[in-house]
């Protein structure tokens, strides 16, 4: 009995993106995720990552079959169909695209809002005093995302970010805390304010789907709001000389209690230092 | 009484062109010498970067840092990316195959201008040795063939100066190319041959012209201003003398993301042209593959700061950036399916210029899907700069442009030697390559997504095992090269002798000798109307009384 190939192709179509699908949701190709924004990122990952590999395994299965089936077998002589073009199926498959992206843009402008990538570049909320005589620049952070009243309801914690050829340093100004590593409370959002001192560097944490350019001449500002205890590594994503591979360090996400011991053992006594 | 006097050959026409071998290495003003020698000349510089290639994926076989020191591995980076972009897959994309084919494609018989072609091809070789020899005699450029300033001020003054003098050398080769492309396209036409019947890779190389003659003065402007920064001490870039670095990224991009479409839209013409001939089927859809051309064209000049999302770009910008980049997927997506649609119902033969071309669909659909989703900026702010990105570029210019270059020197072969190639080698090569290339690359979209930067000569070791099946493939991918090499030079004196036109096909460039002759044609050219007139007219076969199995069925 002959299957009409309509309902083959609607069937092999349904299987591929039912499959495509469950790729997308079951195979984890990220790190753990530590910070409120990884999440979201997350969830744009797996939309991209399904779509991904519906189009790869259909364009792919398409061209195998095309190449197994339409092969010249030997002794064959002759042309294939002269089919030039069909107005149809080329306005289909200009829409069909047009459609996917347009869709992929407006979820991923949904998940970059929803990480706070919109907020106005002055970060006028956090009163850096600085603003009137430098442009601050802003990086993607998770400042607007924080709105559970217990995460508000803390104070930003600033830190200052010095990075240089080839090492991140952490200065805490509450406590003028000058640190090699970077030691945040989970669930408090953290402020970084980051200068370079001779080349450009990035800050990234993978676990926190963060990164940022460190741009000398160019104070940057990075929001983001650490959510599992844990140690995670910093690692410097632009290059910036012999060392750049070397250039890491590590971001310490400690309870509240962790934290405030670790602030209190290495806050300076304020006159005592020479 | 006669007097015989010997018999005097009429004088030869002094020719001031030499003819036999040396011409290759002469100031000839033949467009297939001069395309020849962009081949050469192009593959000694791949098989230099790809020894670069190999060195780096030496150093990344262990976390450490151990094969080289530390500041040769950016110098050695810096080079690979330097002499794949601007001395093998440019030129020969752009200068080899666009000068050997142009002319026959609009039936002329050389370039418009032929002496600026010599020049352009003969800036290419003094450039790339210049910029080889700086490793050996100061030291390479470090700083990356992006060069971003302020590392590439604060980084050894004479490579990066070197590096600088060799990209404009190459940078003016490309726009006097350039230049003689659209002039020879627009103005050269046999007479009676129009626009909309010029075989796809004359539109693509028109397209690819346009972008080269509006982008690439703008980072030679750029490199100039760099190179003042540096040895005058000026303060364009030098944010200690209240320069921005920002802008010297905008500026490098406006001329590097074209750049990518200047090496992958000649990549797209080239499999136009391959496709139709082995699956003898007419091009599907050319109005719209020519559209869809010039729609990247379009698109490819104003997404540049896609490059730039962690660097500080304002949000709108972001926004903007991320929009219209994407929207180049719509018309590349439009290319590909016609491909798709070429094949389907064909009678391919699965030779070794098809697989290439099918190899390089597959791996240009992984890279165009990535690169999508490198266009949403929450998804690149992660991933900026890493070995996804590294992954995501190497299986566009690679597996789109290295993969196209494979299939094309495969097809077109037989018409400049004479000779074919041998097929179960060309198989082989097309095997290994295609496992060694994903071996190498697919793995490093997971290296990147998980922390590891790209540009590194150390790095976490629990990514060891994983760089070293990318090390593994990169190996394969420098074996493949061998039965490739041997091909080429065996298959010159021992290949089967192919005819004229051993694949039937339509285009001008196989209605002549195989070697054609100095002036393309004896007698007039051809005009060809219809490039791409493959296939059974649909006519012949009652489509209504036949099922689709019952058309390959009888094809037997």
């Amino acid at each position: 009995m002959q299957i009409p190939s309509a309902i083959v192709t609607l069937v092999l179509g349904m299987l591929l993106v039912l499959g495509g699908l469950w790729i997308g949701q079951n195979i984890n190709l990220l790190p753990v995720d530590a910070s409120t924004n990884a999440p979201i990122y997350d969830e744009l990952f797996r939309v991209l990552f399904s779509i991904g590999t519906i189009l790869f395994l259909g364009i792919v299965g398409l061209i195998i079959f095309s190449l197994v089936r339409f092969r010249r077998r030997p002794g064959q002589l002759g042309d294939g169909l002269a089919l030039e073009g069909n107005l149809p199926l080329e306005v289909f498959w200009t829409a069909v695209p047009a459609i996917v992206v347009l869709f992929v843009g407006l979820f991923s402008y949904d998940i970059y809002e929803r990480m706070g990538g919109m907020a106005p570049l002055s970060h006028g909320d956090h009163g850096t005093s600085m603003q009137t005589e430098q442009r601050i620049w802003g990086g993607i952070g998770s400042s607007e995302i924080s709105t559970t009243p217990a995460a508000s309801a803390l104070q930003p914690l600033p830190v200052e970010v010095t990075a240089m050829q080839f090492a991140f340093l952490f200065h805490y100004p509450d406590g003028d805390i000058m640190s090699g590593e970077l030691h945040v409370q989970a669930g408090r959002p953290v402020t970084l304010r980051m200068e370079a001192k001779d080349v450009i560097h990035a800050f990234w944490v993978p676990e926190f789907r963060l990164k940022q350019d460190v741009i000398p001449g160019q104070p940057t500002l990075l929001d983001f709001t650490p959510t599992r205890p844990g140690r995670y590594p910093i690692v410097c994503a632009e290059l910036c000389g012999p060392y750049h591979g070397g250039m890491r360090s590590t971001v310490v996400v400690e309870s509240p209690d962790d934290f405030n011991t670790w602030l209190q053992a290495n806050r300076k006594p304020p006159v005592q230092e020479a | 009484m006669t007097l015989t006097v010997p018999q005097q050959s009429p004088p030869t026409p002094q020719s001031l062109q030499p003819t036999g071998w040396l011409r290759y290495l002469s100031f000839s003003v033949d467009h297939k010498v001069i395309g020849l020698q962009y081949m050469v000349c192009g593959f000694a510089f791949y098989l230099i970067g790809g020894a670069l290639a190999g060195a780096i994926r030496t150093e990344l076989v262990s976390p450490i840092s151990d094969f080289m020191p530390r500041d040769v591995y950016n110098q050695v980076l810096t080079l690979h990316g330097t002499v794949m972009i601007f001395l093998w897959i440019v030129p020969v994309v752009n200068g080899a195959f666009g000068n050997y084919l142009i002319p026959f494609y609009v039936g002329a018989r050389d370039m418009a201008f032929p002496r600026l072609n010599a020049v352009a091809f003969w800036l290419i070789p003094p450039a790339g040795l210049l910029l080889i020899s700086s490793y050996f005699i100061t030291g390479a450029a470090q700083s990356g063939w992006t060069a971003y300033p302020p590392l590439s001020l604060t980084t050894p003054a004479s490579g990066q100066i070197i590096w600088i003098l060799s990209v404009l050398l190459l940078g003016g080769s490309s726009i006097f190319g350039g230049i003689n492309f659209i002039a020879t396209i627009l103005k050269l036409r046999r007479p009676g041959l129009k626009l909309m019947q010029l075989p796809m890779y004359c539109w693509a190389m028109l397209g690819t012209s346009i972008l080269v003659v509006l982008s690439t003065p703008v980072l030679a402007g750029t490199l100039i201003m760099l190179s003042f920064d540096i040895v005058a001490h000026t303060g364009f870039f030098n944010p200690g003398l209240g320069g921005n670095v920002v802008v010297y990224q905008h500026l490098f991009w406006f001329y590097s993301h074209p750049a990518v479409y200047i090496m992958v839209l000649p990549a797209f013409g080239l499999v136009s042209e391959i496709l139709p001939i082995h699956c003898r089927k007419p091009l599907f859809g050319y109005t719209t593959m020519v559209y869809s051309i010039m729609a990247i064209v379009g698109l490819g000049l104003v997404v540049w700061a896609h490059h730039m999302f962690t660097s500080g770009t304002p949000p709108w910008m972001r926004l903007f950036f991320t929009i219209a980049t994407a929207f180049i997927a719509v018309p590349t997506g439009i290319k590909f399916f016609n491909w798709l649609a070429t094949l389907w119902g064909g009678k391919i033969s699965l030779n070794s210029a098809v697989l290439f071309s099918c190899g390089f669909i597959v791996n240009f659909v992984l890279g165009g899907i990535t690169g999508v989703a490198l266009a949403q900026v929450p998804f690149d702010v992660h991933v900026h700069d890493t070995y996804f990105v590294v992954a995501h570029f190497h299986y566009i210019v690679y597996g789109g442009s290295v993969f196209v270059i494979f299939a094309s020197i495969y097809h077109w072969y037989p018409k400049v030697t004479g000779r074919l190639m041998n097929e179960h080698l060309g198989r082989f090569h097309f095997l290994i390559t295609f496992v060694g290339f994903n071996l190498c690359f697919a793995p490093q979209h997971w290296l990147g997504l998980n922390g590891m930067p790209r540009r590194v000569a150390e790095y976490d070791p629990q990514f060891q095992l994983i760089n070293q099946f990318s090390s593994v493939g990169a190996l394969l991918m420098a074996i493949s090269t061998l039965p490739f090499l041997w091909n080429v030079i065996a298959s010159a004196s021992q290949g089967a002798i192919a005819g004229d036109n051993p694949w039937n096909a339509l285009t001008p460039e196989w209605l002549t000798t195989s070697p054609p002759p100095v002036e393309n044609w004896k007698g007039e050219a051809p005009l060809v109307a219809n490039p791409y007139a493959y296939g059974t007219p649909e006519d012949e076969i009652d489509l209504r009384s036949v099922s689709g199995s019952d058309l390959w069925r009888n094809g037997q």
